[in-house]
């Protein structure tokens, strides 16, 4: 668990150049490294060079997303390499939410396709907050029964559970397309929620290790006092594993968010096109022969934006709990 | 809900004897009354979904290799049909052999940068920007990767191919030509999974006590010497459950190569992954049966490399102690 010591307070969000080579507070592995300072610096000096490698290869594919979503197309065949937006222009993003007339857009490149952005954003939306609290919810219930309930079986059936983790996704996709074709739930929402609402054996796993570890004491006191298991559960229990859910949350929303391959699958018109899918399809519209990059990149931004607002706001968190989540 | 009710039933005629041993009744005996009931009633959900989406659809699978099946007429039984023809299949073998191509560039480029990386964060700062910046690829979708590395890594006007030229290279058609189109989709995806990784393997690292390095430190070892003889071998266990968890994860490509190659499966089959090929045989050419056997096949491929690795690996074993 000191895994999971908060770091020192950064700020997550400024998009500053390179952290400073000098953390703020000084552990005893702090001062101890200290002493490893008066080694000789050049080595220092050649892995913060690395580092900022690594940084540079992260970060600049995002940069030119954007550089290229603000330039215009026909710049872009005459300056490829100019590291500014050339010719800036918002025909991209005007593409993109189909704001050109269709002679406009076939003039700079785009294919007359559009992304009907608002509705894929709240498809999106909505599955992963579907499969995010439906999902954390029922697996914190089993989660609870598996930890501090006792029943006949109980080892058994969890270990049933572990055993799920081992299927993998493309495995259960077909038979589960097949299974949700028969229940009519094709081209829904719902459809693309389904399988993962409930549980996966990770998120009963993940917060099972929670529960087995509060003190007996915390429900022991309430149990005296007369209230009802079910009501230690809601009451007692939940709040004190708002963060481990929470961490949960996060993770869930995030790969919901980013799932392709079932929504691909099961999604066949807008109604329940969630914005991954949209992507690909505006990519394979845009013209073979000479692609509307710039509006492409326009797309990929507003697709990529939303979780990277999100991280905005949740990095520390989100960043602490990777840690945890791997180490079982 | 069967299992759940049977989780229920089963419990009942126990009541008393059987079940108090579980965790050794530290509670008043009284307050277990009713706990079987309530369990199965707090399982329930989560059972339910078990069941019907990842039990029920693995052994539906496994039955559905037995027959051909193309959604619209019942699935007819055909017995070992569709596994004679898999290994007869010269596509299959392609896309089994450009999967493995592609795990093991994956995983190793993967590894050794994550590793890289967990080291030069624990040994540089400990700083949580630095390692929100290396997550933020694992925030956006493999679409959303493939799509900008298409055009980063575009023939003519990619920057990539801008970089090269400026460097008197000539140059490459990275996703359109044979050679080129597996190894940059297992770069692509090492750019966007490595932080992720690396912060696992981090944490790994945070894990081992300071008094281990300090007793190095005082011996004299170097940076190298303590990486090689402290840091590798204790990171060990935790190391081997993350390339466990790759290698699972990196047989699953998809999205990646959906996106970023012309057409299903690229230039005479260079791209056609194994989840290619599965996606097109049931969606392309509805042949269900067909699709899970493939299915079957990679389960069980996945499952023996996970064994083996695992035993490989004592990844169950800690040298911490």
């Amino acid at each position: 668990m000191s895994v999971l010591t908060p770091p020192p307070p950064t700020s997550p969000s400024a998009p500053a150049p390179e952290p400073a080579p000098e953390p703020a507070p000084r552990t005893t592995a702090e001062v101890r490294r200290r002493t490893r300072r008066t080694l000789p610096s050049p080595g220092r000096m050649l892995a913060w060079t690395v580092m900022g490698g690594i940084v540079l290869i992260t970060l600049l594919p995002f940069y030119w997303i954007v550089r290229t979503a603000l330039s215009s197309n026909t710049a872009l065949t005459t300056d490829p390499s100019s590291p500014l937006p050339v010719d800036f222009s918002w025909g991209g993003f005007e593409r993109v939410f189909g704001l050109q007339s269709t002679e406009e857009a076939l003039a700079q490149g785009g294919s007359g396709g559009s992304l009907n952005f608002w509705r894929y954003l709240f498809n999106s939306t909505i599955v992963a907050t579907m499969v995010t609290v439906c999902q954390v919810m029922f697996s914190a219930m089993a989660a609870y029964a598996f930890a501090r309930l006792r029943w006949r079986g109980r080892d058994k059936v969890f270990g049933l559970f572990l055993a799920g983790l081992m299927v993998p996704a493309i495995f259960t996709l077909l038979p589960n397309f097949v299974l949700i074709k028969q229940l009519g739930l094709i081209d829904t929402l719902t459809g693309i929620a389904l399988p993962t609402m409930f549980m996966t054996p990770f998120a009963v796993f993940f917060l099972r290790q929670f529960f087995m570890n509060l003190p007996r004491e915390l429900e022991e006191a309430a149990l005296l006092d007369g209230a009802g298991k079910v009501r230690i559960f809601f009451q007692l229990l939940l709040p004190t594993a708002a963060a481990p859910m929470m961490t949960l949350g996060i993770l869930t929303y995030i790969t919901a968010w980013n799932d392709y391959f079932w929504p691909l699958m099961v999604s066949y018109s807008d109604s329940s096109r969630v914005l991954t899918v949209a992507l690909n399809i505006f990519r394979s519209q845009t013209p073979q022969s000479g692609t509307d990059w710039a509006g492409l990149m326009a797309a990929t931004l507003v697709a990529a934006l939303p979780m990277l607002l999100l991280f905005g706001v949740f990095a520390r968190r989100i960043v602490n709990s990777i840690g945890f989540t791997g180490i079982k | 809900m069967t299992v759940a009710s049977t989780v229920m039933t089963k419990r009942k005629p126990a009541d008393g004897s059987k079940h108090a041993d579980a965790d050794g009744g530290s509670k008043p005996a009284g307050a277990d009354r009713g706990d079987g009931l309530l369990a199965a009633l707090f399982i329930a959900p989560a059972m339910f979904g078990f069941v019907v989406f990842l039990a029920w659809p693995t052994l539906r699978g496994i039955y559905l290799s037995f027959t051909r099946y193309n959604l619209l007429t019942p699935a007819e039984w055909v017995g070992l049909d569709n596994y004679r023809r898999m290994v007869n299949d010269p596509i299959f073998w392609s896309s089994l052999r450009v999967t493995v191509e592609y795990v093991f560039i994956n995983i190793g480029v993967q590894t050794v940068a994550a590793l890289c990386i967990a080291v030069l964060m624990q040994r540089l700062t400990k700083s949580s920007f630095l390692r929100g910046i290396v997550l933020t690829p694992y925030l956006v979708s493999n679409v959303v990767a493939g799509v900008v590395w298409l055009w980063i890594l575009d023939t003519q006007l990619g920057i990539g191919n801008q970089i090269l030229g400026a460097l008197g290279f000539d140059h490459v058609a990275f996703l359109a030509s044979n050679e080129w189109v597996i190894p940059s989709i297992a770069l692509i995806n090492v750019w966007r999974h490595v932080g992720y990784t690396a912060l696992l393997l981090f944490a790994g690292l945070q894990a081992i006590p300071g008094d281990v390095y300090e007793a190095a430190r005082v011996d004299g070892s170097g940076e190298l010497r303590t990486f090689w003889k402290i840091s590798l071998p204790l990171l060990r266990p935790v190391l081997a459950v993350v390339m466990i968890m790759t290698v699972i994860g990196s047989f699953q490509v998809f999205d990646t190569v959906a996106v970023a190659t012309p057409g299903p499966g690229g230039p005479a089959n260079a791209s056609n992954v194994l989840q290619l090929y599965i996606y097109s045989s049931a969606f392309g050419r509805f042949q269900f049966g067909y699709a899970s056997a493939m299915s079957v096949a990679l389960l069980a491929v996945l499952s023996v490399i996970t064994i083996v690795q695992y035993r490989l690996t004592r990844a169950g074993e800690s040298d911490l102690g």
